[in-house]
């Protein structure tokens, strides 16, 4: 029987191999020999690595191992160039940006091949998904560079960003990264990951050819070691970047002090909930996309399936049966579905994985077929018998590995979705629109794709919650991750700023060294204070008066020195109590946004009660007038009031039949350090744009004088503030600090003081990656209505949650 | 889910073109006895079209096939074909052309050339009119390829239904062994699924050995959700295949369609193990179009499926297409239509 005849019977698809020789001799081109590019030009290679093809373990060039002093070259060569790129008018930076997408336009197939070259991805993906969301992003950016002033009044650029980007979307997360820096106006040194140079080198090309002016684009490869250059080196204003928690957190740790800005796009373990009134098919076909695209080697993955008990058997039976079909190998094989992993190293790391799972007791499902001899190639694999103790469930796997348990009921499938210490995506399929609108706003992640998954535009922010990281890219939201506001750049010392002129900033310090010097006797002074009914200011957590754990009190002293009061001394058990608190409180985040303005207006309201009350016990702690700080809380509490039901989300169109939801959400437990000065307004001007925006508070109030906040909780009593939306814990700023941001039940952290706390409070906070905002000894006049009673703090207590809704009868 | 059948399963009959395929790829195949209505069932039935339009999009990006393996598939296809001309100018004359194209698809060339002579390779049936059916029945006498009839007042299928009826057992009579029956889609948007199980149940009735094909008219069903109800209720009712178009609808055969249909054959095949077969028809003009077709079934329903007992496209313009894409792949030339015989 003939070839055509034996087809004619079998009816096998046969090899569909995209050709590769444009690719190579690109590479032959460059001699096959990569050295950066810099300030506009190609260095000569230094001392080079390889860079291979996974999915047969050829060379494919050598690529340069990025010094410091490279990193330092591209550092002054971007810092050379900000000034005129960030000066240019919005219209001139659009027209490269828009020059540099048709050029990937015009180039895709090369680089579409290239990057399946290097990254082993299937080439359906890398030509129709890959590149043509990279054109798209080009092009939706350079809307935003023209439109800048208007969109972002007030804002200026970073200044040098320092981008370190992943090896699972090389060109992708290039684009993800270098499109918003650019339209901000700001300038870039990029690192690639070690094992995908390629593109970003053939991106280099583009730049030239789009006649980007010199050093506004500075590309320079390598590992670790490279990437670290770029993280530490001081001449640099923010780095963003994209990668495993675990290196986020190191980043984290390393810029923290620094006031470099920092945004983190990390890992995850995303949950994919299918309800029993799902389309059972599709929700099948979505899992396909959700976990074996891209081998599984995608931070958002669908890696955790979530079905009903109702219909588990039916969905597994089916997911088997889909399974056996999907086409593993090369990944130049037009109708391959699973092409090759990207390095021996994650295959190693994988295996490793799985048999550590199984060893817990998980069963592993493989769908029969045989491997390419060689390559770094893995079955998918369905893993069951498994719950949330399995390590298989809790790491993240990335690979084409997918855990499946059962949940009972929607308030089950939400608990398990969120059982996780990421928060990227989550993807939930029902036929139900109540249920679906439902569910999404509770899943913790930063995007939620209904009834489709792994869906993204330019359009559409993206990023996680919890140690997903923070930032988001894309869309409006996205460009914030790379824009300031224009004041923060001027601000000065507040040393410097009060001075002399605050008098009342010192006497606590003096007081306290004269307790040193006399061997600090608690009970000094408490003869002086005026006779009368004793006051005893307590903590208040929960809603309840609560004595201090330790059982001491803090004496508090006027200007003059002289005792005016004592508080508790909080320590770290009053925190862990006061965050419980907070946390058991969280439902506010789901009162209507009409009901928290009502409350923030009638405390508002019932502080006019006492204002002079308050007026004095301002003068008596810090000798200056308190009337026009009590007026100023008054109207503070009244603009966020007005904020609580208008600071909201937006909707997105992305190019397909689908609505993006971006739907502002609370952060959760936000701890705040409240400043030293302005004993009252210190305080309200955080918690006013906190709790405004549904989050709960732990308070810590100024240290030296912090009966204002005491007598604060009266006015919450009295004004239906729900128990535990806001707590107080007096006592030492910095000790207090740490505990908060070190508890991982806390999930940002604003602190108002010195540059030695902040940067401890940055560093504290990467146990769950918390979201900081730190004054770093700078002085920030929080009485400023102009700055500071609107977006700016709004946005730090909110984060962007997209939510995908396609639609069609 | 428990089924009684409603009778006993009806002596397989051969519908397909080449009795040696039929009995290498479907020996058993049984064919539907038919269904209590199940009302459950069908409001089970979820149909989510934007996850249907992304699935169907990315399919044919999914499946390639090049070569040798693009000019076999194409050979397939046109063993899978129900060779259609239902105009309202129809004349003897030109279904006997379209019988004798029938019979001799390919030219000469062609054949020598791939080295396929051993293969038969010819339509799995010509499709006509009733008018036409007893000149179509001589045409292609003694070749295995059946006469299908489009009977119940096709397109609209909105006489009544003892005429329909009447025009089924006529077309029998005159020796069709295949009739495509059209739903009234008014039915499935009152959603009055015992009206319509009623109908086809007695049209199956009618058509007693011959294997009766529903045309639901898709494009008039408005929801993806209704064509998977419809598909349902028309299997229950003993449907041997479901068919998408008369041809005459807006809107044709679209692989969105053809995935809720055959998601639909896939699930009735679960619960009952009986092998429905699917006909897209309408539009599919193109020999891309039809591999793309014959990935979807292979991808949704399995290889087997891709057997004339299981699957047919209702096509006329279609054949030529494959005709010029097989001598494109035999000499490198681009191919004209007007060299090839017509239909």
């Amino acid at each position: 029987m003939n070839k055509i005849a034996e087809i004619f019977a079998s009816l096998e698809y046969g090899p569909a191999p995209e050709a590769s020789d444009m690719a190579m001799a690109w590479l032959d081109a460059h001699g096959r020999k990569f050295g950066h590019f810099i300030n506009g030009a190609f260095t000569p290679p230094g001392k080079t690595f390889a860079t291979t093809n996974p999915a047969n373990g050829q060379e494919l060039a050598q690529v340069t191992d990025g010094t410091p002093a490279d990193v330092d070259a591209a550092v002054k060569a971007a810092r050379a160039a900000f000034p005129a790129w960030s000066a240019l008018k919005g219209f001139e930076r659009a027209k490269y940006l828009y020059a540099i997408a048709r050029l990937i336009q015009k180039h895709a197939r090369l680089f579409a091949v290239l990057e399946t070259l290097d990254n082993g991805k299937p080439i359906r993906e890398s030509r129709d998904v890959d590149i043509p969301l990279v054109a798209r992003h080009f092009y939706h950016h350079a809307g935003w560079a023209q439109h800048l002033a208007r969109e972002f009044p007030g804002h200026v650029p970073y200044g040098v960003c320092g981008q370190v980007i992943p090896w699972n979307f090389p060109l992708l997360m290039l684009a993800w990264k270098i499109a918003p820096a650019l339209a901000a106006g700001n300038t870039v040194v990029l690192k690639p990951a070690e094992f995908t140079s390629l593109t970003a080198l053939l991106f280099a090309e583009i730049c030239e050819k789009a006649k980007l002016p010199k050093g506004v684009v500075n590309i320079v490869t390598g590992g670790g070691a490279t990437g670290a250059a770029i993280v530490n080196h001081p001449d640099i204003d923010k780095i963003a970047f994209t990668g495993s928690t675990e290196v986020g957190k190191i980043i984290r740790a390393a810029t923290a002090g620094t006031g470099k800005g920092l945004s983190l796009e990390l890992g995850g373990k995303s949950p994919y909930i299918v309800f029993d009134d799902a389309d059972l098919d599709s929700a099948i076909e979505g899992l396909v996309d959700a976990i074996w695209f891209n081998q599984g080697q995608v931070c958002c993955a669908g890696s955790r399936l979530l079905v009903q008990e109702s219909i588990e058997e039916r969905f597994i039976a089916k997911l088997k049966a889909r399974m056996a079909t999907l086409r593993v190998g090369d990944p130049l094989d037009k109708a391959v579905d699973i092409g090759a992993l990207v390095a021996p190293v994650q295959v190693a790391r994988i295996r490793d994985l799985i048999a550590k799972g199984v060893a817990e007791g998980a069963e592993i499902y493989e769908p029969d077929g045989q491997l390419p001899a060689n390559g770094c190639f893995l079955k998918p694999a369905l893993v069951t018998n498994v719950s949330p103790a399995n390590s298989l469930v809790s790491e993240e796997i990335f690979g084409p590995v997918l855990v499946a348990m059962s949940f009972r009921t929607p308030e089950e499938a939400v608990a398990l979705a969120n059982n996780t210490r990421y928060g990227l995506a989550a993807t939930l399929w029902t036929e139900n629109v109540n249920l679906a609108l439902d569910i999404a706003p509770k899943l913790k992640a930063g995007v939620v794709w209904i009834n489709g998954t792994n869906q993204f535009d330019a359009a559409v922010g993206f990023g996680g919650y919890k140690e997903s990281g923070f930032g988001r890219e894309g869309g409006k939201e996205g460009m914030y991750a790379y824009l300031k506001p224009e004041w923060e750049k001027a601000l000065k010392p507040a040393s410097e700023v009060l001075g002399a002129a605050a008098p009342h900033s010192e006497p606590l310090m003096v007081s306290l060294s004269n307790h040193e010097a006399r061997g600090a006797n608690p009970l000094d002074g408490a003869e002086t204070i005026p006779l009368g009914v004793d006051q005893t200011a307590k903590l208040y957590i929960g809603g309840k008066q609560a004595r201090p754990d330790s059982g001491y009190a803090r004496p508090v002293h006027g200007p003059s020195g002289a005792l005016v009061g004592e508080v508790g001394d909080g320590n770290r058990k009053d925190i862990r109590n006061a965050v419980e608190a907070a946390r058991a409180a969280s439902g506010w985040g789901n009162t209507s946004a009409h009901n928290r303005a009502q409350i923030l207006y009638f405390l508002a309201e019932n502080l006019g009660y006492r204002a002079r009350e308050f007026a004095e016990r301002i003068a008596a702690q810090t000798g200056s007038d308190g009337t026009a700080e009590v007026d100023a809380a008054i109207e503070r509490l009244f603009a966020f009031a007005g904020w609580a039901d208008k600071f909201d989300g937006a909707v997105h169109n992305p190019p397909s039949r689908a609505i993006a939801a971006a739907m502002v959400e609370p952060l959760g437990v936000i701890g705040i350090l409240a400043p030293p000065s302005r004993p009252l307004l210190g305080s309200v001007a955080l918690i006013a744009p906190a709790i405004a925006m549904g989050n709960t508070v732990v308070l810590v109030p100024s240290e030296k004088s912090p009966l204002s906040v005491t007598d604060l909780y009266q006015v919450f009593e009295t004004s239906d503030l729900p128990s535990g939306v806001v707590n107080v814990v007096t006592g030492p700023t910095k000790a207090l600090a740490k505990t908060l941001a070190e508890h991982d039940g806390v999930d940002a952290v604003w602190c108002a003081a010195d540059a030695e706390i902040s940067a401890m409070v940055e560093k504290a906070s990467v146990g769950n990656l918390k979201q900081t905002w730190t004054s770093r000894g700078l002085y920030y006049d929080l009485a400023d209505s102009e700055l500071f009673a609107g977006d700016y703090f709004l946005r730090r207590a909110t984060q962007v949650k997209n939510v995908w809704i396609p639609y069609g009868a | 889910m428990t089924l009684k059948i409603v009778d006993k399963p009806a002596k397989p009959a051969p519908v397909a073109a080449k009795p040696e395929a039929h009995a290498a790829g479907h020996g058993a195949h049984v064919r539907n006895p038919g269904f209590p209505l199940d009302l459950d069932w069908v409001e089970r039935v979820r149909m989510n079209r934007s996850a249907l339009e992304r699935r169907a999009a990315t399919l044919p990006a999914r499946r390639s096939v090049k070569k040798e393996w693009q000019i076999a598939w194409l050979l397939k296809a046109i063993t899978l074909m129900d060779l259609t001309t239902l105009n309202s100018d129809d004349t003897p004359g030109r279904v006997e052309r379209l019988c004798a194209k029938a019979r001799h698809p390919l030219t000469q060339d062609i054949i020598d050339g791939l080295g396929i002579g051993d293969l038969t390779i010819r339509p799995a049936a010509v499709c006509v009119y009733h008018s036409f059916v007893s000149t179509a029945v001589k045409a292609v006498a003694g070749t295995g390829i059946n006469v299908a009839a489009v009977s119940t007042a096709f397109p609209h299928g909105l006489a009544p239904l003892s005429t329909r009826l009447g025009e089924i057992e006529a077309s029998v009579k005159d020796g069709a062994n295949e009739i495509d029956i059209v739903i009234e889609r008014g039915m499935v948007l009152r959603g009055d699924w015992q009206a319509l199980y009623d109908e086809v149940r007695a049209m199956r009735e009618a058509c007693g050995d011959a294997h009766i094909k529903t045309i639901l008219g898709t494009g008039e069903l408005a929801t993806q959700t209704n064509v998977a109800k419809a598909s349902l209720v028309c299997m229950l009712a003993g449907a041997d295949f479901i068919k998408t178009s008369t041809g005459k609808e807006k809107v044709n055969a679209n692989l969105v369609t053809s995935l809720t249909m055959v998601r639909m054959i896939r699930w009735f095949h679960e619960e009952t193990g009986i092998e429905i077969g699917y006909k897209p028809a309408g539009g599919i003009a193109s020999a891309k179009l039809a591999l793309d077709y014959m990935a979807l079934m292979k991808e949704e329903l399995g290889t087997h499926w891709l057997e004339p007992h299981l699957f047919r496209f209702g096509a006329s313009s279609l054949l030529t297409d494959i005709e010029r894409q097989l001598e494109h792949g035999l000499t490198g030339h681009y191919a004209a239509d007007y060299r090839m015989p017509m239909v």
